[in-house]
């Protein structure tokens, strides 16, 4: 039962991204082309939303369910990691037209296809896992 | 009824989206999509091969819960809070990609010369999908994040890793949309 929570919010995400057209390879498309607002608006106010909501819970005292402060993970110091490693996804992302959580709500869509490019995702965060220690970071 | 089954505006969608990463925050936890792949890496016994998949996995399975809703949320806003609107897209994108050889865009959510079944038997077409997967699954790793985990989360808790991330996704989605794809299609 404690999971059900958790199952509740992933439904709620896949609708908001299929009704919002983030899944949309053609959506990702007209955003690197530059030709539609659409994506960046989304992204946007996402943002903008986010910032808002974290800097109510730090000044207004908004607790998580279990009494903690809203906390969020820092990410590692670092350049290299992240600039190679957001073009490596980016073009990735812009060839299938669906980032790690899209993949799945487009599976539930009914495009069955999308099993090959999950498997093969799986396979490449593996690769990157055996290779880690010899990458710069 | 009709402002549901129609697409949703950026303006309604991008709030929305938020309140995921709220929930999950409130939950104890953290909005991150892409950290299910490592999971799976673990539970399928990728830590025999590599440290980086020694981890207890089972700590995660809340997250592939999130993943098991997403999956049932697309079928649910497919089959049950959609119209046959289609993706009213920019014009010129349109007539670009016909020019390319899609025959209908926007009328799907993904493209059938890319996804349809019959073109996993051609050898580009089976290709272009596993590179595409192989390059979002090490990326995202390797970037430590995807655009859940670093442009929505990230950026709202104003790193600056996140930011040098998302930077990194769109020179690649640039490059790929703007020089490759046309030399692909």
């Amino acid at each position: 039962m404690k999971f059900i929570k958790f199952l509740l919010v992933g439904i709620f995400f896949g609708i908001v991204l299929v009704k919002s057209e983030a899944v949309s390879w053609y959506r990702i498309y007209e955003m690197f082309r530059f030709q539609s607002f659409h994506m960046y608006g989304i992204i946007g106010t996402a943002i903008a939303s986010g910032i808002l909501f974290l800097q109510l819970s730090k000044r207004g005292g908004i607790k998580s369910i279990e009494g903690a402060d809203i906390y969020v993970p820092k990410k590692d110091k670092g350049i290299t990691r992240y600039i190679v490693g957001g073009i490596i996804f980016g073009l990735g992302w812009a060839l299938i037209g669906a980032c790690p959580g899209p993949m799945y709500i487009l599976l539930g869509t009914g495009v069955w296809s999308m099993i090959i490019v999950i498997a093969a995702a799986i396979l490449g965060t593996f690769l990157y896992g055996v290779l880690k220690n010899k990458l710069p970071h | 009824m009709e402002h549901i089954l129609n697409p949703w505006p950026w303006y309604i969608s991008g709030p929305l989206i938020a309140i995921v990463m709220a929930l999950l925050l409130y939950f104890g936890k953290t909005f991150g999509m892409s950290s299910n792949l490592r999971t799976l890496c673990a539970i399928g016994g990728a830590g025999k091969f590599a440290d980086f998949f020694k981890f207890n996995w089972k700590d995660q399975i809340w997250n592939l819960t999130v993943v098991l809703g997403a999956i049932i949320g697309g079928f649910i806003a497919v089959h049950y809070l959609s119209n046959d609107s289609g993706t009213q897209l920019n014009p010129s994108t349109i007539s670009e990609l016909q020019n390319m050889g899609f025959d209908k865009p926007g009328a799907t959510l993904v493209p059938q010369e890319m996804y349809n079944l019959d073109v996993l038997t051609t050898p580009k077409g089976l290709l272009l999908l596993i590179i595409g997967g192989l390059l979002v699954g090490f990326g995202t790793r390797y970037a430590g994040g995807c655009t859940s985990g670093h442009a929505i989360t990230g950026l709202s808790s104003l790193q600056k890793p996140s930011l040098i991330a998302v930077i990194g996704f769109f020179i690649g989605g640039l490059i790929m949309t703007n020089f490759i794809l046309p030399l692909i299609f």
